[in-house]
């Protein structure tokens, strides 16, 4: 079985983000990146069903990004296979901070069907810097395959996996044809950690280039905005006759409660 | 790894100067340290207990002897390893010092002193974390002056035959086997000791205020019978067992910084949000002042330990090299862990801050492995030739 | 310029979901930007969808597509996206706009793919400029907003509830069927068991919503205000330093310096003091509601919204206004 894991390389959840002075993009002073949490979980998960499928089966994990520094996806392609991947495929790009979710959706599935046969496409389910919780399922619908998001837990047999997906107030059991796209929900699989010897073992496994002609974005980004600056609190009332009132505001204004 | 919420200070940048596999090393350990370790520790701080529970996962990890090669060791370098102990000291010192007695004292010198049949069956079981191992150097009367040490073993036709007594063994009373060093005829040896022995055993020392969570012991020994083999065939004279400590040391050094590191970070989010007359503390001079001294000796000490490592890994470095590395920076980390303790006031002597653990924990660091003031006359004698300790 | 704009209604247990509404209206108020056009809303579900998709006319839908059949009254993001793409497929729409709830980011992206439109995610705000359409949206979990435009004809939005508000005005809609060209055996996948999620079973680090108890409750067995008023708004329960080392919550409910550091969309203290301890676990969470009697006490600080009160008082008629705002 073959197995495709998508990841992404993002400032990791310390990183304070501060605009660079164009309002274009982030300064880069400082940022340092990481496997993002989701694609981690979805790395433990699809090493760990190589691992109990027999036979000859492969992890690969696919990373479109920077190329240089300390911002370079390929950093990250060997934090995979430091945590048992077989192979990395790295995608090029000169401007991912700009790259809307379809571009890079239409580029990983590329990479993916250049890898010949595959079964199973494993994503996180959102990047936690651009947050469009968009590439696994777009990816899915280039490739003309099913897609579960949110998965918390994913069973392969034979030729269909049982997903299990974490959605609103509910789950659901899915079953699906493989192949299939899964983006992984944090509870899919224990975040591992690479074991030393691995690590130094990562560097002798290969990370292959593949070449993608990127199209003009699908979107044009303006500019990059700090959020608006927490507002002071307030005494809403004294004593249960200010409840309302409170509830009133945590809805409207706050935005914090939905019924 | 996936984004862990601990930022280590880095003023300098000396991430540039670490290759991808020392940073992911220091990154794995580091998360390893945040989710594993800093959860627990407060309450085996408290209840003076060593998390046992940690020792399969710092094998499985590769920790145990990270530096040494072969033998299910991990084989990293000299950085990586130094990266290691920083990340397991920021943690915490007792759980830094387990890991650096296994590897710098009982697997070391197992790895360069013991015979193949030793190192075989030995060192993967302390290194898978099967096995836990402790030294025993130091005695109730000899801790600075190992040369004058008491403990003797004598062989009779093929058996040795072992009595005395070892004090402030770290990870004795829990270790399977003690790598203990005893005067016989043909001068200072060194013996495997396992559990169990007839005539051997390992009270644990009550009362510590500092290095709660990790064991401290004594071992006696009352004619204990070892068999002719359990003899270290390679070690021959104090130079071995010093040159075990110059390991460990090494490490030391290392973990003082994470030490620092753990501080310094709670004592600037403290004092950012701590608010006295009206404004965060941290916005008062006299609070400044104290962390600019943290940051200056941490940042001190992180450059000397990148530049020992490397010259480790070049085989440059020398014991003069360590007595300055583990000298300077646990002095520092004292100071820093001391300052830390200050800002945070009264919550400072609280275990639900970490800077009063650390600064306890920095009283036993400052005078183990070799006491601040022996590793100033080391270097002292670097300086003059003179050796003011003889 | 006149333009067109398909909104996809969701409809959740047998009604309209709120989001779902706030994006009518806000169709309806881009149109009128846009130099007026046409709001179509798609409305997917069981056999009863057809009754309700009248309604929508009030809140911004001229034109209403309803595709109902049994087998279509659970989501399920492979059927549904098929029918949406149909429906702008057929309609040709410039603006495509969905609810952000978890079933609507999983339908537009895929929506997208399938037209080979530009998506933005989970929309905050949104404005005209020089006849364009300008979106905003948050990005490094809130820590930044981009704002930006989709080039591509059409351009699917999935809309943040609660970002916008839903207006109910007067309207009718002219409902039609849309015809479902495909059986729930072509599909790849398919739905073996639902279950209901149980609420307020998130771990702490992970909870949208957390309600906190403090020594203000005087004892273990008061806790269960707070596991009712938890219960009643999906918040997953915590507790102060003070009140884990009485041994009054275990230890795996603490937040603040040795307990968990959380940061929810919501955080309620309810007579949680706020030491500096307690306030280093949850003071990033995006709004917090002190409830606490001392009017002095250092949470009022951190607070976004606080009541002075008597915590007894307060948390059960919080409870209660709860359950009469969800039709209990």
């Amino acid at each position: 079985m073959q197995i495709i894991v998508c990841v992404k390389a993002v400032p990791d959840t310390a990183t304070r983000i501060k605009i660079a002075s164009n309002g274009q993009k982030i300064d880069q002073e400082g940022v340092k990146y990481a496997l993002g949490p989701y694609d981690a979980r979805a790395c433990a998960k699809a090493i760990e069903l190589r691992d109990a499928i027999k036979g000859d089966s492969k992890v690969i994990a696919i990373a479109s990004g920077f190329s240089d520094g300390e911002r370079d996806a390929k950093k990250r392609l060997k934090d995979v296979l430091a945590l048992g991947a077989d192979k990395g495929v790295f995608i090029a790009d000169p401007d991912p901070e700009h790259r809307d979710p379809l571009s890079v959706a239409q580029a990983l599935a590329a990479a993916i069907k250049a890898q010949g046969k595959w079964d199973l496409v494993l994503f996180g389910r959102q990047a936690v810097d651009d947050q469009n919780l968009a590439v696994g399922p777009m990816t899915a619908a280039l490739l003309g395959v099913a897609c579960v998001t949110d998965a918390v837990a994913l069973e392969v047999t034979g030729d269909k996996a049982v997903v299990t997906r974490a959605a609103e107030s509910r789950t659901e059991t899915i079953e699906v044809k493989l192949p299939a796209c899964v983006t992984a929900q944090r509870d899919l699989a224990e975040e591992k950690y690479p074991k030393l010897k691995d690590i130094l073992g990562a560097g002798k496994k290969p990370i292959e280039t593949f070449a993608f002609a990127w199209p003009a974005p699908a979107w044009e980004v303006k500019k990059l905005s700090a959020p608006p600056p927490r507002q002071a609190g307030k005494i809403v009332g004294e004593g249960p006759d200010a409840v309302p009132k409170l509830l009133e505001l945590l809805q409207s204004e706050a935005k914090a409660l939905t019924f | 790894m996936a984004g862990h919420a601990f930022r280590g200070e880095d003023f300098f940048s000396l991430d540039d100067l670490l290759s991808d596999e020392e940073r992911a090393v220091r990154d794995a350990a580091r998360a390893f340290v945040s989710d594993k370790i800093i959860p627990i520790v407060e309450k085996h701080h408290r209840n003076a207990t060593f998390p046992t529970e940690l020792i399969p996962q710092f094998g499985e990890m590769g920790f145990l002897g990270a530096n040494l090669h072969g033998y299910d060791c991990a084989g990293v370098n000299n950085v990586a390893y130094g990266l290691i102990m920083q990340e397991l000291e920021r943690g915490d010192s007792g759980v830094r010092s387990y890991c650096s007695v296994k590897g710098g004292l009982v697997m070391y010198p197992i790895f360069s002193f013991g015979s193949e049949k030793q190192k075989d069956h030995w060192l993967p079981l302390l290194a898978k974390g099967q096995k836990t191992g402790c030294f025993g150097l130091s005695e109730p009367d000899h801790g600075s002056d190992p040369a004058g040490m008491e403990t003797k073993a004598e062989l009779k036709g093929d058996t040795w035959t072992l009595n005395g007594a070892k004090r402030w063994i770290t990870n004795g009373t829990i270790a399977d086997v003690a790598v203990v060093w005893a005067r016989t005829k043909e001068g200072i040896r060194g013996f495997l000791v396992e559990k169990g022995m007839k005539g051997y055993s390992a009270p644990p020392i009550e009362g510590k205020f500092s290095l709660r969570a990790s064991v401290t012991s004594e071992l006696v020994f009352e004619d204990v019978k070892l068999p002719k083999d359990a003899v270290l065939p390679k070690a021959d004279g104090l130079k071995a067992p010093l040159m075990c400590l110059t390991q460990a040391r090494y490490g030391i050094a290392w973990g003082a910084v994470g030490s620092m590191m753990a501080v310094l970070d709670e004592a600037v989010h403290y004092t950012k949000s701590r608010v006295q007359f009206g404004k965060p503390i941290a916005s008062f001079q006299l609070v400044q002042e104290k962390l600019v001294e943290m940051h200056t000796m941490l940042t001190h000490a992180q450059l000397t330990c990148l530049r020992m490592g490397r010259m480790k890994d070049e085989n440059k470095l020398k014991p003069h090299h360590v007595s300055f590395g583990k000298r300077n920076n646990v002095r520092s980390a004292r100071e820093v862990a001391k300052l830390g303790r200050e800002l945070l006031g009264a919550n400072g002597i609280c275990d639900e801050y970490q800077v009063g653990r650390h600064m306890c924990n920095m009283e036993s660091v400052y005078t183990y492995e070799g006491t601040h003031e022996i590793h100033t006359l080391v270097l002292g004698e670097h300086l003059t030739g003179i050796a003011a300790y003889k | 310029m006149a333009s067109k704009i398909v909104v996809f209604a969701e409809v959740r247990d047998g009604r309209f979901k709120k989001a779902a509404l706030e994006c009518l209206s806000e169709a309806r108020k881009l149109k009128g930007e846009l130099g007026g056009g046409d709001v179509t809303a798609v409305v997917v579900g069981g056999a009863q969808v057809s009754s309700l998709a009248p309604s929508l006319g009030a809140y911004g839908a001229d034109r209403v597509l309803v595709a109902s059949a049994d087998w279509l009254e659970r989501y399920d993001g492979e059927a549904y996206s098929k029918l949406v793409v149909a429906a702008v497929s057929a309609e040709k729409p410039d603006v495509v706009l969905i609810a952000a709830s978890l079933d609507g980011k999983d339908l537009a992206p895929r929506v997208a793919a399938l037209l080979g439109a530009g998506l933005a995610a989970d929309v905050t705000a949104a404005k005209v400029e020089g006849g364009k359409l300008q979106i905003t949206r948050p990005v490094y979990a809130g820590k930044a907003y981009a704002t930006l435009e989709v080039k591509t004809t059409p351009q699917v939005i999935s809309v943040r509830p609660n970002a916008f508000p839903a207006e109910q005005k007067t309207g009718t809609a002219q409902v039609s069927p849309l015809a479902i060209s495909f059986k729930p055996e072509d599909l790849p996948s398919k739905v073996l068991e639902v279950k209901a999620a149980k609420t307020g079973k998130a771990d702490l680090t992970e909870a949208e919503r957390i309600v906190s108890g403090g020594r203000g409750l005087k004892g273990p067995e008061n806790f269960k205000i707070i596991e009712e008023l938890a219960e009643e708004i999906g918040a997953t329960v915590g507790a102060s330093r003070a009140v884990v080392d009485s041994g009054w919550r275990p230890h795996s409910d603490q937040v603040g310096q040795t307990g968990k550091t959380v940061s929810p969309n919501l955080y309620v203290a309810v007579g949680v003091s706020g030491a500096i301890q307690h306030l280093a676990g949850m003071s990033t969470s995006k709004c917090i509601v002190a409830i606490n009697k001392d009017k002095d006490a250092p949470i009022f600080k951190v607070a976004d919204y606080g009541i002075v009160g008597d915590l007894f008082e307060v948390v059960p008629r919080m409870t209660a206004e709860v359950r009469k705002l969800k039709g209990k």
